[in-house]
C-alpha cells in the first residue's frame, strides 16, 4: 500500500468537495472504499463491482454498475462507456445521491432534481440514444421482475406490463394518442413530466454517513 | 370456533357493544328468551302478565329496552350524518367531529330535560372495549407501512420523549401555580396533578383522525401526527398507571425503586403490546391462508383475531392499542394477499364501517356526556391554566424535537409543518375515557379533572378542529393529492429502491435502504412461504398488483361507460353494411390512417387479407347475425329464469352455481369482446412502434425510416404517405412470403393466437381476427372513453393475473363465438 494511494490531500479534496458537494468527512470515507475495491489502484474496473457481493441479488445490478462507467454521468458532454474510473468520477456519479441540503432555493432544488432525473434517464435508456424506447423499459421490466421466480423472464405478463407502462407514459405526456401517430420513445422532457409527481429531490439520497465500511465487504 | 364468531357477532352488531352499559344496572338473562312472542313464563322482569292467560299480544318494553335504546341511539347517530352530508357547506367548514358533539349536547340536554338523570354516558368499559378497537384497528390495518416505518423514528421521539415532557411539564406547571393559591383551595397533591397531565398530555388517535381525515395534509405530516397519537398509548397507560398507583399508595410511600419499576413498565408494556400485536397478526396470516373453504366467514377472521390481540394485551396489562394498532399492520399483506378479492372488499368495508360508525358514537357520547351537572366542578383558573399549558408546551416541545430531529432527517421538518404538529395536537375520548376511570375516593378533585378535560377536548376538537383548516390552506401547507397509482410510478418506485440500496452496497453504508433490502429478502424468503398461501405467493408482486387493478378498473369504467350509451349499443352498432365496408376500405392504403394501416399490412394477416377471407366474411354474416341475436336473446332471457330459483343459504352467498356459471360465461363474453376491441385500438400506438423497429432491422430501405419518422411527428400528410405505404405493403409481402416475419414479438398478440387458433378454425382466419377488429374498432367507437391506457395487454396473455381471461379457455365454442362478435366491434 504505497503512500501514494492514500488519498488525495487536503487541496484535493477540498476541490472534490466543492465540485461534488460532499463533505471532506465523507470524501474521505468514500475513498477509502473506493481504495478497498479497486485494490488501491487509481482506477476502478467493472469486475472490482463483483466483490459487492450484497450487489448479486440486485436484479438491475448490470444497469447500476453500467452507470458509474457511463460518460454521460460525468460533467462533460460526451456520450460512451469507458473500461475504468478514477476516484473523480467515482465521487461525481455517487453525488447524484446526496440528500438536500437544508436551505436551499427553489432553482437549486429544481436543478438538483434536474440532475438527478438525468442520472435515472441515462440508466434508463441503454442504448444511449436519447430516448427510452419500448425496448428499453422491457428490458428494465423483465430485470425487475425477474427475482420473481413465479415469472419467467419472458413471460408474457412481464412484456405487458412494460407495455402498458409505457402506453400510460405516452398518455400522461402527450394525452391520448392519435390512432396513426407513432412514439419512438420517451425524451428527457417526457421523462421529467412522468416524475412529476414524486418529488425525488427528497427520495434519490443515500444517507453519507462516517460509517466504517469494511465488514460485510468480502 | 362457534366462540369466535359469537364473539364477532358481538362485535359487528353494535348493539351488543354498548349492551354492557345498562345491562349491569338490569340483571336479565335476555338473550334466553329471545324467541319472544309466545313464552308465557318469562322467566324474571317482563311485563306482569298473568300465568293463566294465554296473551297474544304484549308489550314488553323492558324486557328489549337496553338494545333497543343503543340501537336508537346508533341510528340517531347515523341520521345525523346523512343530514350532515346533506350540505356540504356546513361541513366544509365544521368538522364532522364538532357537529356530533354539538349534536351530543343537544340530545343530552333532551334527555335531561325528560328524565333529570344522565343514564347514556360514555363509560370507560364501553369505550375501551367496544368503540375504541375498531377504530385503531382500521387505523393499522390500512396504515401506509411504508411511510410508517420510514417514519418510525420521529413517530416514536414524539410519541415518547413529547408526551412525557407535555405530560410531566403540565402537571408540575400546574402543580405549582396551584401552590401560588390562584386556583384556591383544592384537595390534591403533587401527584395527583402528575396524574392528570399524564392523561391530558396524549394526543388523541380518534380526534386526529377525525380532523385529520378533512384537512388532507401531505402524507408525512399526516404520519406523523397519526402515528404520534397511536404510539403514545403506551406512554399515557404507563404513566397513568404509574400515578394513579402512587397516588392510591400516597406521595410519601413512593420509593426509587417505585419509580425504577415504573420506567421498567414502560417497556415492558410497550415492547410487550407490539409482540402481542405482531404474535396475533402472525396467527391471522397464518390462519387465512386455509380459509379458502370457508370464504363466508373468512373476513370474520380478520376482526375477531385482531380484536383478541387488544383483549389479551389487555388482559396482561400490556398497550392494547400498541397490540391492535401492529396486529393491523403486520397482517394487512399477507391477509390481503390469502383472502379472495371479494373477502377483501367485505373486510375493508366492514372495518370502515365499524371505525367510523364507532367514532360517530365517540363524539355523540361526548357531547351527551357532558350535560350532567353532576360531574361539573368550575375553577376558571385551572381550566384556562390547562388549556394555556398543553397548548404552549406542544409547540414548545415540538420545537425542541423538531430541531433535534431535523439534524438527522433527510426531509427536514419546515416551521409550517411544526406549526400544524403543535395545532394537531387534538384530545378526545381517550382522555376522557381515562379521566371518568379515575375513582373518587382516591383522587378527591375527579370532577374537577373530568370537567377540564372534557372542556380541553371540546376545546380541541371544536376550536382547533375548526380552524385547523382555514390555517393549513393559509400557511400553504404541502396538501396530499390523491391519485391513482400509476404503473409507471411503482415501476421507478421499484427501480429506485434497488438502485438506492445498490448505492449503499457500493459506497459501504447500512443505511435505510439497506435494512429494507435486507429485511424485503428476509419476508420473501420466510414469512411470504409461512404465511401466503401458494397461489397468492405467485401473483404477488407489487407491479403486477397494481397492473391488475388498473386493468380491472379501466375494464370497469369500460363497460360502464359502455352501460351509460346503453348496453345493446356494443352489439347494435355493428351493423353488416358497415363491416363489409370497413373490410373494403381497409385494402386500400388509406390516406389519413396512413401509418398504422400500412404496419398493420405487415402482419402475416395482411397476406390473408384477400378476397377469400372477405367472401368467407360476407358468406358468415348470416350466421353472425342469427348468433348475435341468439347471443342477446340469451343474454336477456337468462335472468328471469334466475329469479325464479332463489334459494336460501347461510354458507355461500351465491349458493345456484349453474346459474352463476352463466352469469360468469356471459359476463366473461361481453368482457372479452369488449376489451379485444378496445386492445387493438389501443395497441395502435406500441404495436406500430414496434413494428417500425422491425421494418428498420429487417427490410426498410434506411433512408425511408427517418424521414417516415418525421412525418408522424410532425404530422405531414403529404406525398410521402403514398410512398411510405408502398414500401410498406412492399416490405409486408416480402416478408410474408418468407415467412420469416418477426414483427410479432409483441406477446400479446402471440398469446392471443395461442388461445384462438384452434383446429376447426384455419389460422388465417385467427390471424384475420386480431387485425381486422383493430381498424373496425377504431372507425367504430369513436366515443371510446379517453383514460383506459392500460387496458391493452391484460385482454391478451393467457399466462397473465387475469382471471377473467383465464376463465376463458374452456369454452368450448370460444372461437366460433369470439369471431363474429369481434368483428363486431
Amino acid at each position: 500500500m504505497g503512500a501514494s494511494h492514500s488519498g488525495p490531500d487536503t487541496r484535493e479534496l477540498r476541490e472534490l468537495s466543492e465540485k461534488t458537494g460532499f463533505s471532506v468527512d465523507q470524501i474521505e470515507n468514500l475513498n477509502r472504499r473506493f481504495q478497498q475495491l479497486s485494490k488501491n489502484k487509481e482506477t476502478l474496473r467493472r469486475e472490482d463491482f463483483d466483490k459487492v457481493t450484497d450487489l448479486d441479488v440486485n436484479p438491475i445490478r448490470a444497469q447500476i454498475i453500467e452507470a458509474f462507467f457511463d460518460k454521460r454521468n460525468y460533467s462533460g458532454m460526451q456520450t460512451g462507456p469507458v473500461e475504468e474510473i478514477n476516484f473523480e468520477q467515482f465521487l461525481t456519479v455517487m453525488s447524484h445521491f446526496r440528500p438536500l441540503k437544508a436551505r436551499m432555493t427553489e432553482e437549486q432544488i429544481a436543478s438538483l432534481r434536474k440532475e438527478k432525473l438525468q442520472f435515472l434517464f441515462n440508466m434508463y435508456d441503454i442504448d444511449a440514444d436519447g430516448k427510452i424506447s419500448l425496448e428499453d423499459y422491457r428490458h428494465l421490466v423483465e430485470d425487475l421482475l425477474s427475482r420473481n421466480p413465479h415469472l419467467g423472464k419472458e413471460s408474457a405478463s412481464v412484456t405487458s406490463i412494460a407495455d402498458a407502462a409505457m402506453l400510460e407514459a405516452v398518455t400522461i405526456i402527450k394525452g391520448q394518442m392519435e390512432p396513426h401517430q407513432v412514439y419512438e420513445g420517451m425524451t428527457f422532457e417526457d421523462f421529467v413530466k412522468i416524475w412529476e409527481g414524486i418529488d425525488i429531490e427528497t427520495k434519490m439520497h443515500v444517507r453519507f454517513l462516517n460509517v466504517e465500511t469494511p465488514h460485510f465487504c468480502k | 370456533m362457534e366462540r369466535a364468531l359469537s364473539i364477532l357477532y358481538f362485535v359487528v352488531l353494535l348493539n351488543a357493544t354498548l349492551a354492557g352499559a345498562s345491562d349491569s344496572s338490569k340483571p336479565d338473562g335476555h338473550g334466553s328468551d329471545s324467541s319472544g312472542g309466545h313464552n308465557s313464563h318469562d322467566s324474571g322482569h317482563g311485563e306482569g302478565h298473568s300465568p293463566d292467560g294465554l296473551q297474544i299480544v304484549s308489550f314488553k318494553w323492558h324486557h328489549v329496552e337496553a338494545p333497543y335504546i343503543i340501537a336508537v341511539w346508533i341510528l340517531v347517530a347515523s341520521l345525523a350524518k346523512i343530514v350532515f352530508h346533506m350540505s356540504h357547506k356546513v361541513t366544509n367548514v365544521v368538522p364532522e367531529s364538532a357537529l356530533l358533539i354539538f349534536l351530543g349536547l343537544l340530545l343530552g340536554g333532551v334527555v335531561w330535560g325528560a328524565d333529570h338523570s344522565a343514564s347514556f354516558t360514555l363509560t370507560p368499559t364501553i369505550f375501551f372495549f367496544y368503540l375504541l378497537p375498531p377504530i385503531v384497528l382500521d387505523a393499522g390495518y390500512f396504515m401506509p407501512n411504508r411511510l410508517f416505518f420510514g417514519n418510525l423514528g420521529t413517530i416514536l421521539m414524539y410519541a415518547v420523549i413529547g408526551t412525557v415532557w407535555n405530560a410531566a411539564l403540565t402537571g408540575l406547571s400546574l402543580y405549582g401555580v396551584f401552590l401560588t393559591g390562584i386556583m384556591g383551595p383544592l384537595q390534591a397533591g403533587l401527584l395527583d396533578f402528575l396524574l392528570f397531565g399524564s392523561l391530558i398530555a396524549a394526543v388523541d388517535p380518534v380526534a386526529v383522525l377525525a380532523v385529520f381525515e378533512e384537512v388532507h395534509v401531505n402524507d408525512v405530516l399526516f404520519i406523523i401526527v397519526f402515528g404520534e397519537s397511536l404510539l403514545n398509548d403506551a406512554v399515557t397507560v404507563v404513566l397513568y398507571n404509574v400515578f394513579d398507583s402512587f397516588v392510591a399508595i400516597g406521595g410519601e410511600n413512593v420509593t426509587g425503586v417505585d419509580c425504577v419499576k415504573g420506567i421498567v413498565s414502560f417497556f415492558v408494556v410497550s415492547i410487550g403490546g407490539t409482540l402481542i400485536g405482531i404474535i396475533f397478526a402472525l396467527l391471522l396470516s397464518f390462519v387465512t391462508r386455509f380459509t379458502k373453504h370457508v370464504r363466508i366467514i373468512e373476513p370474520g377472521f380478520v376482526f375477531i383475531i385482531s380484536y383478541l390481540s387488544y383483549l389479551t394485551s389487555e388482559m396482561l396489562s400490556l398497550s392494547a392499542i400498541l397490540a391492535i394498532t401492529f396486529a393491523g399492520v403486520c397482517c394487512q399483506k399477507y391477509v390481503n394477499a390469502n383472502i379472495n378479492e371479494q373477502s377483501v372488499t367485505t373486510v375493508r368495508y366492514t372495518m370502515k364501517m365499524l371505525a367510523s360508525g364507532s367514532e360517530t358514537i365517540v363524539f355523540m357520547f361526548l357531547g351527551i356526556s357532558a350535560v350532567d351537572p353532576n360531574i361539573w366542578t368550575w375553577n376558571t383558573a385551572f381550566i384556562l391554566l390547562t388549556l394555556v399549558f398543553i397548548s404552549v408546551y406542544r409547540v414548545i416541545g415540538v420545537v425542541i424535537q423538531t430541531w433535534l430531529l431535523n439534524r438527522y432527517r433527510m426531509v427536514q421538518l419546515e416551521i409550517i409543518d411544526q406549526v400544524v404538529m403543535s395545532y394537531g395536537g387534538l384530545r378526545g375520548a381517550v382522555a376522557f375515557a381515562l379521566v371518568a376511570l379515575l375513582d373518587p375516593e382516591k383522587v378527591k378533585e375527579r370532577n374537577l379533572f373530568v370537567s377540564t378535560t372534557i372542556i380541553v377536548v371540546y376545546f380541541t376538537v371544536i376550536f382547533q378542529g375548526l380552524t385547523i383548516k382555514p390555517l393549513v390552506s393559509w400557511l400553504k401547507v404541502k396538501r396530499s393529492e390523491h391519485r391513482d397509482p400509476l404503473l409507471n410510478e411503482k415501476l421507478h418506485g421499484r427501480a429506485f429502491d434497488h438502485i438506492l440500496s445498490a448505492i449503499e452496497d457500493i459506497s459501504g453504508q447500512i443505511g435505510h435502504n439497506y435494512m429494507r433490502d435486507k429485511w424485503a429478502k428476509f419476508e420473501r424468503r420466510f414469512l411470504s412461504k409461512l404465511l401466503m398461501r401458494r397461489s397468492a405467493q405467485k401473483s404477488r408482486d407489487q407491479i403486477l398488483n397494481v397492473f391488475h387493478e388498473l386493468n380491472i378498473k379501466d375494464a370497469i369504467s369500460y363497460v360502464a361507460e359502455g352501460e351509460r350509451r346503453g348496453s345493446l349499443a356494443f352489439i347494435r352498432s355493428a351493423s353488416t353494411d358497415q363491416l363489409v365496408n370497413v373490410d373494403f376500405s381497409t385494402q386500400r392504403p388509406s390516406i389519413v390512417d396512413a401509418s398504422v394501416s400500412a404496419l398493420l399490412r405487415g402482419n402475416p394477416s395482411s397476406v390473408c387479407l384477400d378476397m377469400q377471407a372477405i367472401e368467407e366474411k360476407r358468406k358468415s354474416v348470416r350466421d353472425k347475425e342469427d348468433t348475435l341475436s341468439h347471443h342477446v336473446l340469451q343474454q336477456y332471457l337468462y335472468k328471469p329464469r334466475h329469479q325464479t330459483r332463489h334459494k336460501y343459504s347461510r354458507h355461500a352467498i351465491t349458493p345456484n352455481t349453474e346459474d352463476n356459471k352463466q352469469e360468469k360465461e356471459i359476463f366473461r363474453r361481453t368482457m372479452k369482446k369488449r376489451l379485444e376491441s378496445f386492445k387493438s385500438t389501443k395497441l395502435g400506438v406500441n404495436y406500430s412502434k414496434k413494428s417500425i423497429k422491425n421494418y428498420k432491422k429487417d427490410c426498410m430501405p434506411r433512408k425511408v425510416n427517418p424521414e417516415y419518422s418525421d412525418i408522424e411527428e410532425a404530422h405531414e400528410h403529404e406525398v410521402a404517405h403514398q410512398d411510405i405505404g408502398i414500401s410498406f405493403i412492399a416490405s409486408a409481402t416480402r416478408q410474408a412470403l418468407a415467412e420469416t416475419y418477426n414483427g410479432i414479438d409483441n406477446p400479446t398478440f402471440i398469446s392471443d393466437e395461442n388461445v384462438m387458433v384452434r383446429p376447426a378454425i384455419p389460422p388465417w382466419l385467427s390471424n384475420e381476427d386480431t387485425v381486422v377488429p383493430s381498424q373496425r374498432a377504431r372507425v367504430q367507437i369513436p366515443w371510446s372513453p379517453n383514460n383506459f391506457r392500460r387496458l391493452t395487454p391484460l385482454r391478451l396473455s393467457t399466462r397473465s393475473v387475469d382471471s377473467f381471461q383465464m376463465a376463458d379457455g374452456p369454452v368450448p365454442e370460444h372461437p366460433r363465438m369470439t369471431l363474429p362478435e369481434g368483428t363486431h366491434l
